[in-house]
């Protein structure tokens, strides 16, 4: 075996075998699936039944993906397991980069699951509307999931190196994917401009929910297509991560 | 071997470890001594790499600690048996972290067994008690049958039972020819398990050598002699040897036990007590380090306040 | 009264009090300033747009920091400590939710008078200030906010003990849960108008807000009603979880 592949069977074993990962996926799933069955078996024109509507939950999983990401994570310093993995590799470095291997395709999968998951729960609820996948942005709907739940993974890992404590980092990336990203848009002025600017709602424009919440504003049309935001916010959490590696190969343990 | 030299570290004001310069030989149980904040773990983590020195090395085999390839199979250590997750099992805990080296999961049964966790290795560490986290962290240690071992109060939590089995542990993995490099407080397990010693106090090297040399060398030793003809004896010594004279008794030193007897028999004294005494490890370390103590306890008063003994 | 200063003590002896403290005067008085300076001249600055940040803000950091002061005693097992010196255990319990609501209403007051402060110091003629008994109960009714989202809080640490699982439980929901409940169709509407969240915010923000500013309650009920209802919650749940502390192994 290469060092890769013992890097990566230690990181799968970390993750699997306690028990809050595993609630946050069953979460992740659960929640997601749940509202969207909710929103198509109740809706009324409120929720036109389109394939990017289908979406409109995986939001939810994507924030408590995050969640995992952080835990799985910041967990480590605050158990000191860091400085044991660090006392078994002593570069570092592969051993992160295989925590966020491991972390993301996780996360890829979840995002698949939930991205068809919804979509096909969708259409068993409403039969007759017409959600089949035809174009582009459909297919970006529902398989882009996959791509935003990896990279919300990455950016996961990456502020929980920054922040190095399980309630701080958890308080941050809800804060910020909640509260700051949530109330950018009411910010008059300015807040209209910065938040199309902001990583998740970057995220949300490249499955194609950002349009819901926020349509009945008049907001200024977005400056960058859907896979221009997709390439930002690869960019973002890319760089959190990068950071984040940075920061902990250099300091003390 | 390991080999320490000029190693310093300081964390913002405080040196932490200062030109610190030792060896730990190969085949023997060296003990690392030291008052409590004299810079032992920070010793410990600087030799695995984990924190990085201000100046001087640190090499173990002659490679410094972050160029072993899979350095859990040369260097098995456990400075802190808490550094591991409550909500894991043993097992578990045990096999990522032998995952990170390629150690297989056999190898994972055979230290569980080794240290006896056998039967507890699916149950969650937070339900281990303090002595089964510790045997644990040992046996974390011994995953890559490695050469060197360090420890940092391995006895901690332990059973009597417990302390016999590592002290026999250590002194049979020093008989295969491993270095092993132990720190602990307790004095009487170390006396018995330690040949090298390494003694440091507030970061700076105190002692450095065999066991046996450091008790001869700085304790008190001598023969205590006690007799009804105090004066004769006085006498019969003052020139002689060094003496002092407490609880009754005569303490020399300088001379043996049978010149001791030879003198006294001259003068005329009788003797009720001629016992030569050795100094213990307790004695010589608190001697030297005496100065070296960061945070001292008050020295202990008397139970009965002075007001009640006048009476 | 003795359990009160022991809490008191217990609080104060770590650095996070203070730190929470100046998190959410920075955050209330920033987003105050943030706001105060990015409404147009033409449209008046609002009560409720001023306080918004404090409340949105300041409640998740409260929040925290009152989970924690329960969650810490478990994982570090202080707890045990403290349950051995009271063994009747729900005294202890409630001097800490007691304590950590005082401090949590003192933050509030601060951190509403300072925005509302901030607010009229940067739009002089927007006509904010404390004239009407609901201008009073908006700005001063922060500090009860805060005080009973620092119970729920400490009930919900109780019951959860780890520090992770309660501070993402507390944050999703008041942040994200409450709000999607509402975008179910036909029954979300009914379901929010009684979430505790959701008319703690009636109490505070009252009347409707003005077209620019964050999105008033749906709730039915008066805001003292509010209030009391938001309280009731609290206190129930504080009650659930000293019943499950009492039985459970410390």
């Amino acid at each position: 075996m290469t060092t890769a592949t013992n890097l990566l069977r230690a990181e799968r074993i970390k993750l699997f075998s306690t028990r809050a990962p595993l609630w946050c996926l069953a979460i992740a799933l659960i929640a997601p699936l749940g509202f969207t069955v909710l929103f198509f078996a109740l809706a009324g024109p409120e929720i036109p039944a389109t394939v990017a509507n289908t979406q409109l939950a995986t939001g939810n999983g994507r924030t408590v993906l995050l969640v995992l990401a952080v835990l799985a994570t910041a967990s480590e310093f605050n158990w000191g397991t860091m400085r044991l993995t660090f006392q078994a590799v002593p570069s570092r470095v592969p051993a992160l980069v295989a925590k966020v291997a491991i972390v993301s395709a996780v996360g890829a999968v979840l995002g698949l699951v939930v991205g068809f998951g919804s979509w096909g729960l969708a259409s068993l609820v409403q039969p007759d509307a017409d959600l089949s996948l035809h174009t582009a942005a459909d297919w970006r709907s529902v398989l882009g999931q996959s791509l935003v739940f990896l990279l919300t993974a990455v950016a996961g890992v990456g502020v929980a190196l920054l922040l190095r404590s399980v309630a701080f980092a958890l308080t941050a990336v809800l804060v910020w994917t909640q509260l700051i990203e949530g109330l950018m848009v009411f910010i008059p002025g300015v807040g209209k401009h910065i938040y199309q600017w902001l990583p998740f709602h970057a995220a949300d424009e490249f499955v194609g929910t950002a349009g819901f919440s926020t349509g009945p504003l008049q907001l200024p049309p977005p400056p960058l297509g859907p896979w221009g935001y997709l390439g930002y916010f690869a960019a973002i959490s890319a760089a959190l991560f990068v950071a984040g590696v940075l920061v902990t190969a250099r300091r003390d343990a | 071997m390991i080999e320490a030299t000029a190693l310093t570290k300081r964390y913002g004001e405080t040196t932490a470890v200062n030109e610190l310069t030792f060896t730990a030989r190969s085949g023997r149980v060296t003990g690392f001594l030291g008052p409590n904040g004299a810079g032992k773990s920070t010793t410990m983590r600087l030799i695995l790499g984990l924190d990085t020195p201000d100046a001087g090395t640190v090499h173990i085999d002659g490679v410094a600690y972050r160029q072993l390839k899979d350095p859990l199979r040369t260097v098995g250590a456990m400075l802190d048996a808490t550094w591991r997750h409550p909500g894991r099992g043993g097992r578990d805990h045990l096999r990522w972290l032998a995952a990170t080296n390629g150690i297989p999961d056999k190898r994972v049964d055979e230290v569980l067994a080794l240290v006896g966790l056998t039967s507890v290795g699916k149950t969650r560490v937070l339900q281990y008690s303090l002595g089964m986290q510790q045997r644990l962290g040992i046996a974390a240690a011994m995953l890559g049958d490695p050469r060197v071992l360090l420890f940092d109060e391995p006895v901690n939590g332990l059973d009597p039972e417990g302390m016999a089995w590592i002290r026999q542990l250590l002194n049979s993995l020093a008989a295969e020819g491993r270095t092993v490099f132990v720190s602990s407080h307790l004095l009487p397990e170390m006396a018995q398990t330690a040949q090298d010693l390494v003694v440091i106090g507030r970061g700076r090297l105190i002692y450095q050598g065999t066991m046996d040399d450091f008790v001869a060398r700085t304790s008190e030793h001598g023969v205590r002699v006690r007799t009804p003809h105090a004066d004769e004896l006085r006498a019969a010594l003052t020139g002689q040897a060094e003496f002092t004279e407490a609880d009754g008794a005569f303490l020399v030193s300088g001379l043996d036990s049978d010149r001791i007897g030879r003198l006294a028999f001259d003068a005329g004294a009788t003797l009720h007590e001629l016992s030569p005494i050795t100094g213990t490890l307790e004695q010589a370390y608190l001697d030297l380090t005496r100065e070296a103590v960061e945070f001292p306890a008050a020295a202990m008063q008397s139970a009965v306040p002075s007001s009640e003994v006048a009476k | 009264m003795n359990l009160l200063a022991v809490e008191r003590i217990k609080l104060f002896s770590t650095r996070s009090p203070w730190w929470c403290a100046l998190i959410t005067l920075a955050l209330a008085i920033g987003f105050a300033a943030i706001i105060a300076g990015a409404t147009p001249a033409d449209s008046p600055l609002t009560m409720p747009a001023t306080l918004y940040g404090g409340t949105k803000f300041g409640v998740a950091v409260i929040m925290v920091l009152a989970a924690l002061a329960v969650t810490t005693e478990y994982r570090f097992n202080t707890i045990r400590t403290t349950f051995q010196a009271v063994p009747h255990r729900s005294p202890a319990l409630i001097a800490k939710a007691v304590l950590v609501a005082l401090v949590a209403l003192v933050i509030g007051e601060i951190a509403a008078f300072g925005a509302l402060g901030l607010g009229m110091l940067m739009r002089p003629n927007d006509g904010l200030g404390l004239h009407t008994t609901q201008d009073w109960l908006n700005v001063a009714g922060l500090g009860p906010v805060f005080a009973i989202c620092a119970v729920l809080a400490v009930a919900l640490g109780i019951l959860v003990r780890h520090s992770a699982g309660a501070i993402a439980l507390l944050l999703i929901y008041n942040l994200a849960v409450e709000d999607l409940v509402q975008l179910i169709p036909k029954i979300g509407a009914h379901i929010h108008q009684w979430l505790p969240f959701n008319v703690a915010n009636k109490f505070l923000s009252g009347s409707p807000g003005a077209v620019d500013g964050p999105p008033s309650s749906d709730s039915p009920l008066s805001p003292g009603w509010a209030l009391a209802y938001f309280a009731g919650v609290a206190i129930v749940f504080l009650l659930v979880a000293l019943g499950v502390a009492k039985k459970r192994d410390a």
